[in-house]
Formats: C-alpha cells, structure tokens, sequence
C-alpha cells in the first residue's frame, strides 16, 4: 500500500481550499485512487493563516489524518512557519517564490513557483492557486497531466474554465522550463501503514 | 418504490459528509427541511437550500432548534418527508419534541454532527459524546432508531435508509454523524433514482368513518392519513387511545407505550445493521462505530501484524444495539475492545450484553481529535493477554 500525505497551505482567501479539493477529485475520480480531503475548520477569517490536508492511498484510506506530511504546499510565509516542522525529513516542499522563504533541512527538496505573479501576468491574481496547482501536478506527478486537467475543468465555476486551465499549463510549463521534464518523483516516498 | 429522479444527483461525486448527507435527504424524498444553523452541521442545510427549490422542496430557518424540531413534526402530517439538522447544543434542545414525534408516531429524521461537548464545548471539532443522549436524552420510555456513517459514501446511504426506517416504523430516526466525517471530502457515487430504494409511510385505504389514527397495523404501526385528506384527526402528546384522544389510565398508558417500544424492540432483528469481519476465531473483537471505525481497522491491521487474533464488528446501527450478536460472541471471545470518542457510553451496553462472559476493554478519547490507532493497538494487545 501507498500512502502519500500532503499539507497545502496559504492564506484564507488564497484558494488553498479549492486547491486541494481539485487535486483530492484528481486522485479519487479521474485517477480511480483513494483520497480523504480535510480542510482546516479553525475560526480563521479571511487574509489569516488556512490549511487544506489529503491522504492519498491506493487503498482505502482509514487513518484521515495526516502526521507527516510527505508534500508540503505552500502560498505564505505564516503557513511555512506554522507547519515546517511536522514534515518529513525527505518531504518534498512545494512553495510561492515571491511569498514564502523556505529553510528546508538536509534531503527536503524545494521547487518555486511565482504564482501570483503568473496569475497577474494571466490577468487575475485569483487563479493564483491553479497556477500553484499546475505547477504541483508536474512536480508530483501525483495523477497524469490531462487527469488533473480535467478535475480543473470539473472544479472550478462556470464560465471560468478557460482562465483556469491556461493558469494550470503556465504552472505546468514553469516547472518544465525550471527544472526539466522529469518530475521529482515525489510520490516514490515510502510507503507508510494507516 | 425508488427515488423521485427529481432529487437524485446521479453521478460520481468529490463531496463532503453533511454535503453527501443533503444529497441523501433528497434522493430519499426530503422536502422539508427546517433548521438553525450550528457548526459543525450548517454545510447539509446550505447544500439542501441551494438544490430544493429545483425540486419544490421548501427550507426554513427557524429562530432556534426547538421550533426547528416542532416544524418537521408538524409539517410531517402532511404526508411530507421532514428533517433537521444540528449539533449537540441544538441537539439539546431538540429533545422535548423528539419525544413528541416518537408519541405521536410522526416519521423524521434528525441529523446530528457531533461535535466535542458538553455544552457548547468544541464547535469545529470532532467528538461521539452524543450516544446515549440520541438513546435515551427524551424523558419517557420510547424507541428511537440511530444510524452511524463512517464516510461521505455512508452519510448518503444511511441517511437515505434513516428516511426508510423513520417511514417503516413511523418513529423519528437520528443520523448521529462525527465532525470529522461531516467535514472530510471524499469520493461519493450517487445511482441512478431506479436503483434508490425508497420507502414512502402506509397510507390507509379505509373509509374516514373507520379510521383510527392510532390502530395498530400487524406490524404494531398504525396507518397514515394526511392532513387535509379529510380523515378526523387528532394528536397528542398526551397517553392516547386509537381514535387519538387523551385517555389518563395505567391501562391505557401500558397498551400504547408498550407498543411504541415494542415497534422497535420486536423487531430489532430487522433495523439492527452491523459489518463483521474476522471474528471467526478471534480472541479479541473491536468494536467501533463512525470515524472511530476507520481508525480501529487501522489499529486492527496493526495487532494482527503482532500476531494477534482480532476480528472487528463495525455498527451502522447504534440504536437498536445488536444485544443478540454481542452476548453471541462473548460466549466464545476473550475480550471486546471499544474505542469511541467519549468517555465510555457504549462500552457499557457492550458490557451489559457481554454478561461477564467476556471482558470489555474500553478505549476513551475526550474528544476534538480520533484515536492514534497506536493507542488502540495498545489496548488491543493488553486484551489479548
């Protein structure tokens, strides 16, 4: 069995919330895995600190928690600091270049992405957060690009489709110009019980 | 019967709990929703207000929760499915008029996303403290009905079957959801209206001059007549004769509440629900319910990497609790272990059950978090001693 964990993380009002809901509907709908979205429901107000977690599992998740995250999503420097420490040794960080300053230790792999800078350039810092998505699918490979293209589609508001997808490929093609075609292969952690 | 297509959301959904427990309501016939908003539970009516008017469906929000349980009682005379929706501190309140439905044999569901208590406790947060309120927290003997989903897949399926229930047996059935289970997002597969088992109440078909309200039918459930359809009707809390007219006897008062506990109680055989697994030659046998349940298998998988025995029966059905299943398996088990998020309610059925022929363990959390399943493999191992 494989367990991967992941912590998305930003704040309120950034979309971590839709963020993790496409990736979940990825993995559970269009990739035929098993995945538990919980979203942090703390009396945060909008612009403090929001957290989204997953499991995702080729079995039946029964534990819904994370413990340690194995994917760590990062949209503001407030999330870094209050979750850094709970991930893996080997975690793979996932973060907003602009926003958030990263000291990740000895065998953590970090990948930036200027997302809401990308998502400006697209013309609406909303779509931010599919942006950051785009560029977490190409890191991660968690399900294959066109999967993950079509829990975008399926996601987001009516009429907004088009907006959201080229903001998902800008984050896609910022990893392939950054750092190669290959993926991380994130999702090679250990497999872990639960 | 099957489901009313109009209310069904046929498909392959990514949904929450309360979202999956709205849908559900609706694909079992629901058009009357009234309620008072409460966290952890506010996300069933907000899905529900958003998808009734497509089907004609009305939702109210009333001043608070005691109105909101008087509303479904009284807007189910109509002949019309009725739910509310709450949490602990509005499950209090709701109470009195529970037991009003249960009296007046008034068919409802009401959905509890419990949170962690007592009193307003931890509004976001999960707990299970609520399962001996749901049984007994009515003054007076009367039957209820619970129902426990351990998933947004379950919180579709079980609300549609509480709806089954309440309309079979003419008696209120709870929804006693967790937190964690109302607010976790997962896969959800809605089928098609055809495939949706729907039980609507027995309508009679006898002429107005021979209907009794309150005759009981084989089943010791008395035949509906709807307000409006020009049946003499009268409903009481009061003790009632069959014609529904207070009657202040011991006599009266022996023949009506034994019926109504016994509509429950005699035919438990056929509400009670549970999943077993393994316990063919366990030593130890968990038993858990809600959210609890997932962690448990997670620490069953644990013991049994120990080389421990264990099997796991799982409840759907909280109330009426399976007492026939559980004295069969203390009779040939070690021990029970029971992890819930209280601190120890129905362990103590299962120890009543057991009779001392087989130990009971019992595994308390406070609440505002589930179990390590570590701590349960802990209790597991020590039971098996």
């Amino acid at each position: 069995m494989t367990r991967t964990e992941i912590r998305i993380t930003g704040f309120g009002g950034q979309g971590v919330v839709l963020c993790g809901y496409v990736i979940g509907r990825a993995c559970a709908i269009h990739a035929g895995q098993h995945a538990t979205m919980i979203q942090s429901f703390g009396p945060e107000a909008r612009g403090s600190s929001c957290s989204a977690t997953l499991v995702v599992s080729d079995a039946p998740v029964l534990y819904p928690y994370i413990r340690r995250p194995d994917v760590f999503v990062v949209m503001s420097n407030d999330g870094y600091e209050k979750y850094a420490e709970e991930i893996k040794d080997d975690a793979v960080i996932v973060y907003e270049q602009d926003l958030v300053h990263p000291t990740p230790k000895p065998g953590q792999r970090t990948y930036g992405v200027p997302s809401t800078r990308i998502a400006e350039q697209l013309g609406r810092a909303l779509i931010q957060n599919i942006v950051m998505l785009g560029f977490f699918g190409a890191v991660t490979r968690i399900v294959p690009r066109q999967e993950m293209r079509e829990a975008v589609r399926n996601s987001v508001p009516a009429g907004t489709e088009e907006l959201n997808l080229k903001a998902f490929e800008a984050g896609w093609t910022w990893y392939d110009e950054q750092y190669g075609t290959r993926g991380s292969a994130a999702m090679a952690a250990p497999a872990s019980t639960g | 019967m099957t489901a009313e297509p109009s209310g069904v959301l046929t498909g392959i959904h990514y949904l929450d709990g309360d979202f999956a427990c709205g849908e559900g309501a609706m694909a079992a016939g629901c058009r009357f929703v009234a309620g008072y908003p409460i966290t952890p539970s506010t996300e069933v009516v907000e899905r529900i207000g958003r998808r009734f008017p497509m089907m004609g469906g009305i939702f109210i929000q009333m001043e608070d929760e005691l109105a909101s349980m008087a509303a479904i009682v009284g807007a189910a005379w109509t002949g019309t499915k009725t739910m509310t929706v709450t949490s602990g501190p509005g499950f209090s309140l709701m109470m009195e008029n529970i037991g009003l439905a249960a009296m007046m044999e008034v068919p409802c569901v009401v959905v509890n996303v419990q949170r962690g208590g007592p009193s307003t406790g931890l509004p976001t947060m999960v707990g299970q403290a609520d399962v001996m309120q749901a049984r007994w927290g009515s003054h007076g003997d009367y039957p209820i009905i619970a129902l426990c989903p351990q998933s947004p897949q379950e919180a579709f399926d079980l609300t549609v079957e509480a709806f089954n229930l309440a309309e079979t047996w003419r008696t209120p059935v709870l929804l006693l959801m967790d937190e964690c289970v109302g607010h976790m997002t997962e896969k959800v597969v809605i089928p098609p209206a055809s495939e949706i088992r729907v039980v609507n109440r027995r309508l009679t078909d006898k002429k107005p001059e021979a209907y009794r309200p309150y005759e009981p039918d084989e089943r010791g459930v008395p035949e509906f007549a709807r307000v409006g359809d020009g049946y003499r009707f009268h409903a009481t809390g009061l003790t009632h004769d069959e014609r529904g007219y207070p009657i202040m006897t011991a006599e009266c008062q022996a023949r009506t509440v034994r019926r109504l506990v016994d509509k429950v109680r005699k035919n438990a055989d056929r509400i009670v629900r549970f999943e077993e697994q393994d316990v063919e030659g366990a030593d130890v046998v968990v038993l858990a319910y809600g959210i609890t349940a997932r962690v448990a298998r997670a620490a069953i998988d644990m013991a049994r990497a120990q080389g421990v025995k264990v099997g796991f029966l799982r409840l759907v059905v909280l109330w009426p609790f399976p007492e026939a299943k559980i004295r069969e398996l203390a009779a040939r088990i070690r021990a029970f272990v029971v992890p819930e998020i209280n601190l120890g309610q129905l362990v103590l059925e299962v120890e009543r059950c057991a009779g001392g022929q087989a130990r009971t363990c019992g595994v308390p959390h406070a609440g505002g978090g589930v179990h390590d399943p570590e701590e349960i493999c802990r209790v597991i191992l020590e039971a098996a001693q």
